[in-house]
């Protein structure tokens, strides 16, 4: 067993980042926070490059398995001698990639923002910020205990919340930073009950020994656990549910995704590392580290396979209607998630038919990348046309030719188009679900075609349609800066290298849900379906957007109600409102708030308003004349001595 | 020639006392009010040498407190004086009833 000690550094770089940053940052660093962020964080990503490589090709496989290593475990607060909050890092196939994925995304992410922030007033908090957010991150997915997780998993939130809000004096970024904390609060409820439950039976916090409890069906916990039962289910289910519920508000499924699209108001590379390649996925990561667990209950993985399925078709549907670039692709980025969660939905653990648990870590590892790089693009673009709207692009592909070309690759990534790597992955996904679940499929399937189309219609509108339009209107003030600096091309170029090759990483050899390498083969006649369709799909998006026309209009038409209800996003946000302000406020909320103010408050203002009185009643006797004190102390002298002459004896 | 029995020398600093004590309500003046609580100390000195002197001749332990309680006294007079100058430059007066500021 060879040392990963320094792995420790990983996340320990970012955070004293963040220290200096966020204490010296406005001060000291104004200019050179950007520098000092992306050279610390690009150490963590050759560090995670070198664990990668040691921990994939040298020494993390013994006979065949890879092994899940505890690097470091530190108790931090022993509850019994069982429970404890521990502080470690674990070394697996999927912490490792998750490494990689966090430390490259968040790297491109520093680099570009190094132009795209550029002249920001809070440039440094900016940073720091950032630097947070990659050390929750990083401390999540190393976390050996499933509280340390919760803990990790606040801090991302806290740090998507400060980011959300950036630009804090427009209005609407602070309502979407509140959305957001608020609704992912919401959810990490459920997932605080969720622990607590299987921390409760399970006897330990420790994930490795939570999964070796639970998956013998003979251990006393297991059966504990599914014998008591509540409102019909057992608490195995329950608990994973609620788990589940946590990782669901993280991972914007369905219905908790209502913050996700709002997020967008942060800057765009916030949107890229935080809302697309790495915290939303977090809800993923943590089903897929439960794994085992979620194995062993049916009724849990069902769920998480339906909201997962019903999330992605939903997002790919209401992303066809948006107009806003940024929520065209935070739907997509729900979408894909929901791949992901039906991909672990209808996987088992271990062999043959684990293949769903490895799509979807393929399909995470891939997305984040074309993600992250149609992000950055949608940046650029931004940047240049300094608006989100559809509507004030178009024509862009012969001013901006490289983020023309990557945001090309990583629309055919998305769309699964071979041999980018999207299509590796969902081809994967596709699979597992075909041999699982036909309905899931099916839905799979059409969700696949409707993301080509929504896809290029962005792709389409950005970069083609009205030709002239688009000249006259960016030759004026703004065409100076054209794509940028070299730091806001080079990300673009690296992902887009990344969207084309990281499919063809033998993906199977090193992440599957038991360590064991799975064969896979990519069946040449079962990927004709999805791709004909997303082939099909593209060339109707072509048809109705690559120049200007009316067919899409004429489509609207067709559609009709449904085409606004999906442009309202299915009414899902009017809805909450409507529990939020017609039943919990009056009927809830303000009772409680009664209650607080007259009986809470009320019994204070008594003891409060009691002690006043009295002494008000008794505060002559504070006259500052000495001879009375005198007086007093000698009656009280007196009053004692009978006291203790005649009556106490 | 006849001992004078306890309960005289008793009877001297009982009133000994109570006069310190009338002393101290009634006089306004700080020095007076001084001196009257020395009358009180004394009284319980006389006490102290009484009670030593009729209950356990062979024992000094009243004649110690005494001595104790005179060099106690002698520095409260001069804490207490120097509490009186102070006063009286803040107040330009010793009056007690001029230096009411305490109060709630």
């Amino acid at each position: 067993m060879s040392n990963y000690l320094y792995i420790l550094w990983i996340p320990l770089l970012p955070l004293a980042t963040f220290v200096v940053l966020g204490l010296f940052g406005r001060k000291y660093f104004a200019k050179t926070a950007g520098i000092i962020g992306t050279a610390s964080l690009l150490t963590s990503t050759l560090l995670s490059f070198v664990a990668a490589k040691q921990y994939f090709f040298v020494d993390g496989k013994v006979n065949g398995v890879y092994q899940k290593i505890i690097a470091l475990k530190y108790t931090w607060l022993q509850f019994s001698p069982n429970v404890s909050i521990d502080m470690g890092i674990i070394v697996d196939p999927i912490s490792v990639m998750m490494l990689i994925v966090v430390t490259s995304v968040s790297l491109m992410v520093h680099l570009f923002s190094l132009g795209y922030m550029k002249g920001e007033e809070r440039f440094a908090t900016y940073y720091a910020f950032l630097s947070l957010f990659t050390f929750s991150m990083l401390g999540l997915i190393l976390s050996v205990n499933i509280f340390q997780v919760y803990m990790f998993w606040e801090l991302v939130g806290v740090s998507s919340f400060l980011l959300i809000g950036y630009y804090f004096n427009k209005p609407s970024a602070v309502a979407a930073s509140k959305k957001a904390f608020i609704v992912t609060r919401f959810a990490d409820l459920g997932f605080l009950i969720g622990i607590l439950i299987i921390g409760f039976y399970g006897g330990t916090l420790d994930i490795g020994l939570l999964i070796e409890k639970f998956t013998s069906v003979q251990s006393p916990e297991f059966i504990s656990i599914t014998t008591a039962s509540f409102l019909g289910a057992s608490m195995l289910t329950w608990g994973l549910v609620l788990i589940f519920m946590g990782g669901a508000g993280k991972s914007a499924m369905f219905p908790l995704h209502i913050w996700l699209p709002d997020a967008m108001e942060g800057p765009t590379p916030v949107s890229a590392l935080i809302h697309a390649a790495t915290m939303v996925v977090a809800g993923v990561y943590l089903v897929a580290r439960l794994f085992p667990l979620f194995s062993m209950d049916e009724a849990a993985l069902t769920i998480v396979t339906y909201v997962g399925a019903f999330s992605a078709l939903l997002a790919a549907v209401i992303a066809c209607t948006q107009t806003d670039i940024k929520r065209v692709l935070a739907y997509s980025t729900m979408s894909q998630i929901g791949y992901m969660m039906f991909a672990l939905g209808v996987s088992k653990n271990g062999g043959e038919s684990g293949l769903g648990f490895m799509a979807s870590m393929f399909h995470l590892f891939t997305h984040a990348f074309f993600k992250s790089l149609l992000f950055l693009g949608a940046g650029s673009v931004i940047h240049m046309v300094h608006s989100n709207e559809m509507k004030d692009m178009g024509g862009l592909r012969k001013l901006m030719p490289i983020t023309h070309a990557a945001f090309l690759i990583a629309c055919l990534a998305i769309a699964g188009i071979p041999p980018f790597a999207g299509f590796f992955s969902k081809e994967e996904i596709l699979t597992a679900a075909f041999h699982e679940n036909k309905l899931i499929y099916g839905v799979a399937l059409f969700t696949a075609a409707l993301t080509s189309f929504y896809m290029f219609r962005l792709y389409f509108t950005i970069f083609w349609s009205k030709e002239a339009a688009a000249k006259t209107h960016h030759h004026d003030a703004h065409n100076d800066h054209g794509e940028g600096t070299w730091t806001m091309k080079l990300p673009l170029l690296i992902l887009a290298a990344c969207a084309v090759g990281v499919g063809f990483i033998p993906f199977s050899q090193f992440i599957t849900s038991d360590g064991a390498a799975l064969e896979t083969h990519v069946d040449m006649v079962f990927s004709i379906a999805p791709v004909a369709l997303s082939i099909i799909a593209i060339l109707l998006s072509a048809s109705f957007y690559k120049s200007h026309n009316s067919k899409s209009d004429k489509a609207v038409a067709f559609f009709g109600g449904f085409y606004k209800a999906a442009y309202k996003k299915f009414y899902v946000d009017e809805l909450y409102l409507f529990i939020t302000k017609k039943i919990v406020f009056p009927f809830i909320g303000q009772p409680i708030a009664w209650a607080d103010r007259n009986i809470v408050d009320g019994f204070m203002l008594l003891l409060a308003n009691t002690t006043a009185k009295i002494s008000t009643a008794i505060k002559g006797f504070q006259s500052g004349k000495v001879q009375n004190y005198a007086l007093y102390f000698f009656g009280g002298v007196l009053a004692l001595s009978v006291l203790f002459i005649y009556i106490w004896k | 020639m006849n001992e004078i029995p306890l309960t005289h020398i008793l009877f001297v600093s009982t009133a000994l006392f109570f006069i310190g004590m009338y002393g101290l309500f009634t006089r306004r003046n700080i020095i007076t009010m001084l001196m009257s609580i020395e009358l009180m100390l004394n009284s319980v000195n006389i006490n102290f040498v009484a009670f030593n002197k009729y209950l356990f001749p062979d024992k000094l332990d009243g004649l110690f407190f005494s001595l104790f309680i005179i060099t106690i006294a002698a520095a409260e007079a001069a804490v207490a004086i120097a509490i009186i100058i102070n006063l009286y430059r803040s107040h330009q007066s010793i009056d007690v009833d001029d230096a009411t500021e305490m109060k709630f």
